[in-house]
């Protein structure tokens, strides 16, 4: 195959198999940092303070929240949609970006795959908690019953249970296989004791033969392309529970696009804020190159400026349509009281993501880093801004009325972002952060001297 | 590894190891397996291995999830118990898609994960010994099926001369 001599290699820093390996093994092989232990104390203690409010909830009932009879979904469900969204980045690097053959994602997939199924952890616990009653979860499976009585098929809150959980076995799938070939590399290098046999147990008796590899990356390349539609259908779904009510201000048919590419837009914002700082701490400034970084700020001006379009399109139907309903519930949202929140979402979505078309911005680690942060609370308010500006004021003015935050739900907030540090930097000591094998296998990419010789390079 | 003797031929690069791969089965060597801690391109076509059959799998176990969740569905709501909910019809194909989408994908995907694993004898389990413990790190190694190593051994040197190898043995 033609190769472009302008192409610059995917991994800085001259390097050889064994220094890939041995670079990404060592946090495994060695003992964690000050840092390590400071990031864990901080956020297991979020974590605990999260389970604390989760058993608070559930011992008082969902009265200790800030819902009232006219808001009756508002910091829960936002923060559910924040988690789900976040969560679509990870599958959209190792899916998407496979099927189109973007090998630079090489080095980020294996963390953002993380990312993914701890933030669908993080937010499959939203539902449980709403119910008030979690031990009976298993109402919302169709089971056969004593009262004869199945889940309302037509509800896309019961399409919701079935498209989060399958969304969340194939992630966990999908990585795991991916997995299985580095877990071998960890259980190789350590020599004896408890550690190598559980690493010998997961591995799976990896051995690295050319039939297995052969099955392996079709089946990867076949997961990536179901787990494509998948992930589009997940928000999709989820944008549902609103688009499918009468609702002004849900009711609309741009929510399942708008709601997609919002997703990938926060997701890819967590991975950002994640990978700059696992790069830093673990020094693997070789493989998550300034271009990596660079090249996912690209996506987020892509993403961003889809959902700057979806609000002024929302806004131009609400006009358009002539109903005075949505006329109401738009401008309700833009210049009502709660105004601030919107201000919010259009500052830290809209305007922020556009700063990176400048280039030095967008090169720049510390200005993402902080753009990324930015881009995460405000798409935390876009949530809230949709659900509660449209709940609080509907078709019946003698319930109008304002929905204010409780510390128990702030409480559960913090307490999923602990659940989600905690989970990250567990995962960053116990398994490779970055995808050993696949890192091998584009090692070459840009090489001068290696793709002359070099017969089997695509 | 049973009874049966191998020769193996390590190398610390993908491209010897491929032209070797190819002046084996020039000369009519019986290739056991190749080794590597990645995955080879061009490896498969030089060994001809066949097109796995897992997206066959995929498509049968993802065809019959599909089946099974819209006739589930269309039971519930047509066989048994009709539930009148806002005035839908009992038979109504929309609201059955998402559903009938999502468990396709989930036996189509774990269908292939299980056919990955059977097929490759992949399974959780404590004792393992590796033909080499750098294959998973940087080594590439043929295994060469040999009833009789000692002339074996010799014959394949002299067909590998020039190629750079790490050790044959």
């Amino acid at each position: 195959m033609l190769q472009s001599p302008i192409r610059t290699p995917l991994i800085e820093g001259s390097k050889t198999y064994r220094s890939i390996t041995s670079d990404i093994l060592s946090p495994m092989m060695n003992k964690a940092g000050k840092f390590w232990y400071l990031g864990m104390t901080i956020s297991s203690l979020a974590m605990l303070f999260g389970v604390f409010m989760i058993f608070w909830t559930v011992w008082q009932g969902i009265g200790t929240w800030g819902e009232n009879r006219t808001v009756g979904w508002a910091f829960e469900i936002t923060t559910f949609v924040w988690w789900i969204g976040i969560g679509h980045a990870g599958t959209f690097i190792s899916a998407i970006l496979l099927l189109f053959r973007q090998k630079w994602r090489n080095s980020i997939n294996r963390s953002a795959e993380a990312m993914t199924i701890f933030a669908v952890i993080c937010a499959a616990l939203f539902p449980l908690i709403h119910l008030g009653r979690p031990l009976l979860t298993f109402f919302i499976f169709p089971y056969p019953n004593t009262r004869g009585l199945w889940v309302n098929f037509n509800s896309p809150l019961v399409w919701d249970v079935f498209a989060i959980s399958t969304y969340f076995t194939i992630s966990l799938v999908f990585w795991y296989v991916g997995l299985i070939p580095d877990i071998g590399t960890l259980r190789d290098k350590i020599k004896k004791g408890l550690k190598k046999n559980i690493y010998n147990f997961l591995s799976f008796g990896w051995k690295g033969s050319a039939r297995d590899w052969h099955r392996h990356e079709i089946t990867s390349i076949m997961l990536a392309a179901i787990a494509t539609p998948l992930v589009l259908s997940v928000h999709s779904i989820v944008s549902m529970d609103f688009a499918s009510s009468i609702v002004p201000g849900w009711h609309t048919t741009i929510f399942p696009p708008y709601f997609v590419a919002g997703a990938i837009f926060s997701g890819f914002a967590m991975v950002q804020t994640l990978l700059i700082i696992t790069r830093k701490a673990m020094g693997l400034e070789d493989f998550i190159t300034a271009s990596h970084i660079e090249n996912m700020n690209k996506i987020l001006i892509a993403t961003g400026s889809i959902v700057g379009l979806a609000y002024i399109t929302e806004m131009f139907m609400a006009w358009y349509s002539g109903v005075e309903y949505e006329h109401y519930a738009f401008m309700n949202r833009a210049t009502g009281p709660y105004w601030w929140a919107y201000m919010i979402m259009i500052g830290c979505n809209v305007v922020s993501s556009q700063l990176l078309w400048i280039k030095k911005l967008r090169k720049s680690l510390a200005f993402t880093f902080f753009l990324s942060i930015v881009i995460n609370i405000g798409m935390w308010f876009e949530r809230f801004v949709i659900i509660v500006t449209s709940l609080h004021r509907d078709y019946l003015t003698s319930s109008w009325t304002m929905y204010k935050p409780t510390i128990v739900e702030f409480g559960l907030l913090i307490g999923t972002l602990g659940i989600f540090f905690t989970a990250f930097l567990l995962f960053i000591r116990i398994f490779p952060v970055i995808s050993i094998s696949e890192v091998k296998s584009i090692l070459k990419i840009g090489d001068k001297h290696q793709h002359k010789s070099d017969p089997g390079h695509e | 590894m049973n009874n049966r003797s191998y020769i193996s031929i390590s190398f610390d690069d993908e491209v010897p190891l491929l032209e070797a791969v190819k002046k084996l089965r020039d000369n009519k060597e019986k290739i056991a397996d190749v080794l590597s801690p990645f995955p080879v391109h061009g490896l498969d076509e030089a060994l001809s291995i066949k097109r796995s059959r897992i997206p066959i799998v995929g498509f049968i176990f993802g065809a019959l999830g599909a089946i099974l969740a819209f006739g589930f569905q269309a039971w519930v709501f047509t066989v048994s118990y009709p539930l009148i909910i806002g005035g839908k019809p009992f038979f109504s194909v929309p609201t059955f898609v998402p559903i009938t989408f999502e468990v396709t994908v989930l036996f189509a995907g774990l269908s292939m994960v299980a056919a990955l694993l059977i097929r490759s004898h992949l399974k959780p389990e404590i004792k393992f010994t590796p033909v080499d413990e750098r294959i998973t790190d940087d080594r590439f190694v043929i295994l060469v099926d040999t009833p009789d190593e000692e002339i074996n051994l010799k014959r394949i040197t002299s067909i590998l001369t020039g190629i750079n190898t790490v050790e044959i043995r």
